[in-house]
C-alpha cells in the first residue's frame, strides 16, 4: 500500500520539478544535444589515434599523408569537444543555479508565512537545512545528475558501437568481464553500510557528549568532574576509533578491487587482441584504441550507479522541500479580509477553546471582554502557559472553538498583517536581529534619527548604546552577542516605544532588568499604556493590582478571572499566590 | 602542524608504510604500457604467441601485486589517520578542560566545540588522503615522464611541455576558483543566517510586520549568490575542456614525432603505443592531484585551528597538595580584590569584606553590577587581578582545584542538567550519597514533587541539557545537586529566578534550617530573597555600595533603599 501511495507522490514531485525547469527548458535540451556530440567526438579520438599508429608500420614504411589526415581530424574533434564542453558546463551552471534560486525563493516565501505550530514543533536546524542544503542537493543531484546519467549511457552505447566496429569478439570479452567490477563495488558498499551507520551514530554520541560537557564547563568544574567527563569521552572516542577504522578501511578496498578487475579486463583485451592482430583480424592501431576503450569502459558504469543514488537522494530532498512549502504554510488572508489598522483596541473572546494537542485541553469556554484602554494582567506560577494567550491574541495559533474578535471582527476574517500591526509586543525571550542597534530599534517602522534616540531614551537604553563601540551603528548578532539579557530587553522595549501601536502585549517585558531601572522604565510604560489596551504577563504586584482584569493561570489553564478584589474574595488560587508573595514582601 | 607530526610519530611505521606501498602500486602501474609495447613489438610483429601469453601473465601479476600493495597501503593510512585523530581529540578535550575560564571566554565555547568535532574530522580525512595520495600522483606524473625518457628522448620532451602547461593551467584555474567559491560560501552563510533568523525570530518579525522586508533581504542575498555562483562556475567550467584540448595537442605532437622517428627506425610501433598510453595517464593524475591539494589545504587550516587551542597555555595552575587551613578564620574573605576581564574596564574594584562560618550572606545589585563575577572568585573560576580571596584563611590559589571546589556547593544561574537519570545528576554532588541523603537534598530544594511527577522517580531519564524539565524544575534539581554534597559553602547565583514566590519562600526557609549549617551566599535581584540574611553586600557598578543588615542598609545605603523601594514601595 505504501508503494501505491508513493508512486503518485513521485509523479507529483516530478511534475513540480519540471515546472521549475520550464523556463530553462530550451537550454536544457541544448545541453543534452551538446552532451551527445561531446561523447561521440571524444570517443572518436582513440580510433583516430589507432589509425595514425597503423600508418607507422616500420622504418621507411610510414604513411605521412595518412598520419597528417588523422591528426587534422583529431585536432578538429578535440577543438569541438573543448568548445562544446565549455558551453555545456556554462549552460548547466546557469540552469542549476537559476532553479536553486527559484525554489529557494518559494521556500523562503513560505517560511515567512509558516505556521507557528510548525516552527515550534520542528527543530529550526532541520527547516534551515531544507531551505539551504536540501535545495542545493536536489538541484545539483537532479540536473547535474541527469546530464551525467545521460552522458554515461551515451558513452557506454557509443563505446560499444565503436568497439563492435573494430572487433566483435573482443568486445564480448569486455562486456562480459566489466560487470564484475560493478558487482564488487556494490558488494563492498552493502557490507560497509552498517559500519558507516555505526560510525555516524557513534560520532553523534560523541558530539552530544562534547556539547554537554564543554558547553557546561562551570558546572563540570564546580563539581570537579573533569576527569570523569574525560573518561566518559575516552570511552566513546575509543569506540569511534574502532568503528571508524573498520568503516574507512573496508570501504577503501573498493578502489583497489575495481582497479584490479579493470586491469584483468585490460590484460584480457591485450591477450585476445594480440592474437587477433596476429591472425589478421585487427590492426595494432585497432588494438590501441581497444585498450583505451577498455580502460574507460567501466568508468561510466561506476558513475551511473553513483548518479542513481544521487538522483534518489535528490528526489527525496525535493519531496522534503515541497512538503515544507505545502504543509507548513499558514492560511492566506480571506478575500475581503478586514483591515484592522486604526483599531480602537476592543478585544473580546467568545467561548474560546484551545489546545496545542487534541489530548490536552488547555482553554475551555473562555469569555472575556476588554474595552479600549483597559489593562489585562495574566498571572500564574512559572510555566503555567501564559504565553498561550499571547499566541492566540496575535493569531500565532488559531483557536479550536469560539472566536477572538478585535473591534467585533473575528481575527480569522482580518488581514493578518493588519492584526499584527495593531499590537506592540515585548517578549521575555528577547530576540535581536543581526544588524545595527539602530536597525533593531527601527524594526517597527521607518523613523528619523531623533525619533530613534527619543525611543531609546524612553527605554533607558540610550546611555548604554552610547557606550557601545560604534554607538547606534554597532552591529549585534542574532544571539545578542556582547549584550546582556537586560540590555537586550531594553532594546526590545525601545522598539515598541518607537512603534506606538494601539494595543500592547508585554510578556515579562522587564524580567531581566534590575528593579531600579525597571522602575524608571515603568513610568515610560505607564505613559505609553495610557489609552491603549494592554495585555501584561507580570509578577509585579503593583502591575497586577492596577489591572482591570486579571487572568489567573495554572498548569496551562485559565483557572480564575476577575479584578484583584474579586479574586481575593474568592479565596482561590489567586489569593494563595498573593498570600505567598505578600508574605515574602512583608514577613 | 607540529602537534600533528608529533602525533604521527606514534604511528611512524604506519605513516611510512602507507605511502611506500602506494608508491609500489604506482610503480607497477607504470610498467603496464611497457609490457603492452613488448606484446606489440615481440609478440605481434613476429607472430610469437608465447610472448603474447607471457605478456598477459605479467599484466595479471602486476595487477595482483597492485591490489595487494594498495590494500596494504589503505590499511596503514586508515590506521594512522584514525589513530592520530583519536589521540588529537583526546588531547584537545583534555586541554579544554584544563584551560581557565578567561581562556574559554576569549576563545568561545561554540568554536571549541567545532574544533573538537568538525575540524578534527576534516583533519582525519585530510591526513588519510595525504598518506595515500600525496606522493602517488606526482610519482605517476613524473614516473610517466621518466618512462617516456627511457623510450625516446625527443618524444619525452613533448611530455615535459604538456606536463608544464597542464600543471600551470590547473594551478591557475584552481587558484582563481577557490577564492571565488569562498565568496559563494560566505553568501550562502548569509542566506543561512537569514533563514535561521526568520525561524528563531518568527514571532517578533511578524509582530513588527517585517515579512516583506525579510523576503526582499533574502531575495537580494539569493541574487548575489546566483551571480557569484555563475562567476565561480564560469572559471571551473574551463577546467575540463582546456585540459582535454591541451592533452590532445600533446597527443597530436607525439604521434607526428613518433611517425618521423618510426620512419627513421629509432622507434618501434609498440613503443609508440606505450608513449600514447603514458600520455593519457598524466591527465587523470594531474586533476586528481589538484583536487587532493584542495582537500588537504582545508585539513591543514582545520589543524591550525586545533593547534591554536592546543598552543594556548592554561592561564591558571593549581598546587597538588592541600594547604593547612586556619581553624577560626572566616569562611570566605575578600582582601582588596579587583577583577578585570581581558583589557576591559574593571568589573570589580576593591572588594574588602569577610563572611564568617555559618553565616548567610546576600549579594544584591543591578544588572551588570558584578554579582556573578564576585562569587565566581570563590571557587577560583577566575583569578583576582589584585588582592586575594581566602577560604578558611588560606588563599584560594594555594588549594588544589578539587579540594577547593569540593567544599563548595555551587548553583549556577543557568540551570543545566546532564543526560542520564535524575539520580545520576544528583550524585554529581557526591558519588557516595545514599538514598537518604538524596531524599533530604530533594526535600530541602523543594524538588520532591519534581521527582514524584515522573513515572520512574529518581531513575527517570534526563535528556541532554535537561530539556525534558521546565526551567523551574531544573532550577530546583540543580539546587538539590549542590545540597547532596552537604557543602561547607553554598552559593546560589540567582538560582530561584524561575521559582514563584511561594516556592522561593519555602526554599529559603529550609535552607536556613539545614542541620550542617553551611555558609550560604545568595545572589539575587529581589530584596525579598536576601532581606533575612546576616549580612547583605550591595554592589553598584563593580564597587561595594554598602554592607550590613537589611534595616541598617535601608537607612545607610541609598542604592539598597532604591532597589528595595523599586520592589516594595507601592505595596508596603
Amino acid at each position: 500500500m505504501a508503494q501505491k501511495k508513493k508512486a503518485p507522490v513521485r509523479r507529483e514531485t516530478w511534475r513540480r520539478l519540471l515546472s521549475y525547469l520550464h523556463r530553462s527548458l530550451p537550454l536544457f535540451v541544448l545541453t543534452i544535444l551538446f552532451a551527445a556530440a561531446t561523447v561521440v567526438l571524444s570517443l572518436w579520438i582513440p580510433i583516430l589515434c589507432g589509425r595514425a599508429i597503423d600508418c607507422m608500420i616500420g622504418p621507411g614504411q610510414v604513411d605521412f599523408d595518412g598520419i597528417a589526415e588523422c591528426l587534422v581530424k583529431i585536432a578538429i574533434a578535440a577543438g569541438l569537444v573543448g568548445i562544446l564542453q565549455w558551453v555545456m558546463n556554462s549552460l548547466n551552471n546557469r540552469i542549476t543555479y537559476r532553479v536553486i534560486a527559484d525554489v529557494r525563493r518559494d521556500a523562503f516565501d513560505t517560511l515567512t508565512h509558516l505556521l507557528l505550530s510548525y516552527i515550534d514543533s520542528h527543530p529550526h536546524g532541520g527547516t534551515v537545512s531544507r531551505v539551504i542544503a536540501d535545495v542545493d542537493a536536489f538541484a545539483d543531484g537532479l540536473l547535474l545528475g541527469f546530464t551525467q546519467f545521460f552522458t554515461g549511457i551515451a558513452t557506454i552505447l557509443c563505446t560499444l558501437v565503436f568497439m563492435l566496429t573494430i572487433h566483435p569478439l573482443i568486445t564480448l570479452v569486455v562486456v562480459v568481464l566489466t560487470p564484475l567490477s560493478l558487482f564488487m563495488a556494490s558488494f563492498i558498499a552493502k557490507r560497509t553500510y552498517d559500519m558507516f551507520r555505526l560510525q555516524s551514530d557513534t560520532r553523534g554520541e560523541l558530539t552530544a557528549q562534547i556539547n554537554e560537557v564543554i558547553g557546561n564547563q562551570p558546572v563540570v568544574r564546580a563539581f570537579s568532574k573533569e576527569a570523569d567527563c574525560l573518561d566518559e569521552f575516552d570511552e566513546i572516542n575509543g569506540r569511534l576509533e574502532k568503528c571508524s577504522l573498520r568503516a574507512i578501511f573496508f570501504s577503501s578496498i573498493t578502489n583497489p578491487s575495481t582497479r584490479f578487475i579493470n586491469n584483468v579486463v585490460y590484460a584480457a583485451v591485450a591477450l585476445t587482441g594480440a592474437f587477433a592482430v596476429i591472425g589478421g583480424g585487427m590492426t595494432v592501431g585497432g588494438l590501441t584504441s581497444f585498450l583505451a576503450y577498455a580502460n574507460q569502459y567501466t568508468k561510466p558504469f561506476n558513475e551511473i550507479s553513483g548518479v542513481i543514488t544521487e538522483l534518489q537522494n535528490a528526489l527525496a530532498c525535493a519531496e522534503r522541500i515541497f512538503s515544507l512549502i505545502d504543509e507548513g504554510r499558514g492560511p492566506t488572508d480571506k478575500t475581503g479580509a478586514v483591515d484592522l489598522t486604526g483599531s480602537s483596541g476592543q478585544v473580546t473572546a467568545e467561548h474560546v477553546d484551545f489546545s496545542y494537542t487534541p489530548e490536552r485541553e488547555l482553554i475551555r469556554d473562555l469569555n472575556l471582554t476588554v474595552e479600549p484602554g483597559e489593562r489585562v494582567a495574566i498571572v500564574g506560577p512559572t510555566g503555567c502557559g501564559k504565553t498561550t494567550i499571547i499566541n492566540l491574541l496575535m493569531r500565532f495559533y488559531d483557536v479550536r472553538g469560539g472566536a477572538i474578535r478585535v473591534d467585533g471582527h473575528d481575527v480569522r476574517d482580518a488581514k493578518r498583517d493588519s492584526l499584527h500591526g495593531v499590537y506592540g509586543m515585548v517578549l521575555q525571550d528577547t530576540w535581536i536581529m543581526k544588524g545595527t542597534v539602530r536597525d533593531n530599534i527601527k524594526m517597527g517602522r521607518e523613523a528619523t534619527e531623533d525619533e530613534v534616540v527619543a525611543a531609546a531614551k524612553a527605554a533607558h537604553a540610550h546611555s548604554f548604546i552610547r557606550r557601545l563601540p560604534q554607538g547606534y551603528d554597532t552591529v549585534i548578532s542574532d544571539d545578542g552577542g556582547a549584550l546582556s539579557a537586560g540590555q537586550r530587553q531594553l532594546l526590545c522595549i525601545a522598539r515598541v516605544m518607537l512603534a506606538i501601536p494601539p494595543m500592547l502585549i508585554l510578556d515579562e517585558a522587564t524580567s531581566s532588568i534590575d528593579t531600579r531601572t525597571e522602575l524608571k522604565i515603568q513610568n515610560a510604560f505607564a505613559a505609553m499604556m495610557r489609552g491603549r489596551t494592554s495585555f501584561i504577563v507580570a509578577h509585579r504586584l503593583s502591575t497586577i493590582r492596577e489591572a482591570d482584569i486579571i487572568l489567573v493561570m495554572n498548569a496551562g489553564r485559565i483557572v480564575e478571572k476577575g479584578t484583584h478584589d474579586e479574586l481575593l474574595a474568592q479565596e482561590g488560587f489567586y489569593s494563595k499566590l498573593w498570600g505567598a508573595q505578600f508574605e515574602a514582601a512583608v514577613g | 602542524m607540529k602537534t600533528l607530526f608529533k602525533q604521527l610519530r606514534t604511528y611512524a611505521l604506519e605513516s611510512v608504510l602507507g605511502p611506500l606501498f602506494k608508491l609500489l602500486e604506482a610503480m607497477f602501474e607504470l610498467f603496464v604500457p611497457l609490457v603492452v609495447a613488448d606484446i606489440v613489438d615481440r609478440g605481434i610483429s613476429s607472430a610469437d604467441g608465447g610472448a603474447v601469453v607471457r605478456g598477459f601473465g605479467i599484466l595479471i601479476a602486476l595487477g595482483l601485486i597492485g591490489i595487494v600493495c594498495s590494500i596494504t597501503a589503505q590499511y596503514f593510512a586508515a590506521k594512522a589517520s584514525v589513530g592520530c585523530a583519536t589521540k588529537l581529540r583526546h588531547a584537545l578535550y583534555a586541554h579544554i578542560e584544563a584551560l581557565s575560564f578567561s581562556d574559554l571566554d576569549r576563545i568561545g565555547i561554540p568554536t571549541l566545540i567545532t574544533r573538537l568535532t568538525g575540524d578534527l574530522n576534516t583533519v582525519q580525512s585530510g591526513l588519510n588522503l595525504a598518506l595515500r595520495l600525496l606522493l602517488r600522483s606526482p610519482f605517476v606524473v613524473f614516473g610517466a615522464m621518466i618512462m617516456a625518457f627511457t623510450i625516446d628522448r625527443r618524444a619525452a620532451l613533448i611530455f615535459l611541455a604538456v606536463i608544464a602547461i597542464l600543471g600551470a593551467v590547473v594551478t591557475v584555474i584552481m587558484a582563481t576558483s577557490v577564492p571565488a567559491y569562498k565568496k559563494v560560501q560566505s553568501e550562502l552563510d548569509a542566506l543561512t543566517g537569514t533563514t535561521r533568523e526568520n525561524l528563531s525570530g518568527a514571532r517578533v518579525i511578524r509582530a513588527f510586520r517585517m515579512e516583506s522586508g525579510e523576503r526582499e533581504k533574502f531575495a537580494s542575498h539569493s541574487d548575489t549568490l546566483y551571480r557569484r555562483q555563475l562567476t565561480a562556475g564560469r572559471i571551473s567550467a574551463l577546467m575540463n575542456p582546456l585540459t582535454f584540448v591541451i592533452l590532445n595537442v600533446g597527443i597530436i605532437l607525439l604521434l607526428r614525432t613518433s611517425g618521423i622517428r618510426v620512419n627513421a627506425g629509432v622507434l618501434t610501433t609498440g613503443q609508440t603505443v606505450a608513449l600514447y598510453n603514458y600520455m593519457t595517464q598524466i591527465l587523470v593524475e594531474l586533476v586528481k592531484f589538484a583536487n587532493l591539494i584542495i582537500s588537504i589545504s582545508k585539513a591543514v587550516s582545520c589543524m591550525k585551528r586545533v593547534e591554536e587551542v592546543l598552543g594556548t597555555e592554561p592561564g591558571m595552575s593549581f598546587p597538588s597538595s592541600a594547604p593547612a587551613e586556619i581553624p577560626d578564620a572566616p569562611a570566605v574573605e575578600f582582601r582588596g580584590v579587583s577583577l578585570r576581564y581581558g583589557a576591559g574596564e574593571e568589573s570589580l574594584t576593591d572588594m574588602d569584606f569577610r563572611i564568617e562560618r555559618g553565616e548567610t550572606v546576600g549579594v544584591i545589585g543591578g544588572t551588570g553590577s558584578g554579582k556573578t563575577s564576585l562569587i565566581a572568585l570563590i571557587p577560583r573560576f577566575y583569578d583576582a587581578t589584585a588582592g586575594e580571596v581566602l577560604v578558611n584563611g588560606v588563599d584560594v590559589r594555594a588549594y588544589p582545584a578539587d579540594v577547593l571546589r569540593g567544599k563548595i556547593g555551587y548553583v549556577l544561574q543557568r540551570a543545566s542538567l546532564f543526560h542520564g537519570t535524575i539520580r545520576s545528576n544528583l550524585s554529581w554532588g557526591a558519588s557516595d550519597a545514599d538514598e537518604e541523603g538524596i531524599d533530604a537534598a530533594l526535600r530541602d530544594a523543594q524538588a520532591k514533587d519534581v521527582v514524584a511527577s515522573k513515572e520512574d522517580g529518581l531513575d527517570s531519564a534526563v535528556e541532554q541539557g535537561g530539556r525534558n524539565f521546565s526551567g523551574g524544575q531544573r532550577q530546583r534539581l540543580t539546587i538539590a545537586r549542590a545540597l547532596v554534597r552537604r557543602p561547607e559553602i553554598l552559593i546560589l547565583d540567582d538560582s530561584a529566578s524561575a521559582l514563584d514566590f511561594a516556592t522561593d519562600a519555602a526554599l529559603r526557609k529550609s535552607l536556613a534550617a539545614l542541620d550542617y549549617r553551611p555558609t550560604t551566599i545568595i545572589v539575587s535581584q529581589r530584596t525579598s530573597s536576601i532581606r533575612h540574611a546576616d549580612k547583605i553586600v550591595v554592589l553598584d557598578d563593580g564597587r561595594v555600595a554598602g554592607i550590613g543588615r537589611h534595616e541598617e542598609l535601608l537607612s545607610s545605603c541609598p542604592v539598597y533603599r532604591e532597589i528595595y523601594e523599586s520592589q516594595y514601595k507601592k505595596e508596603a
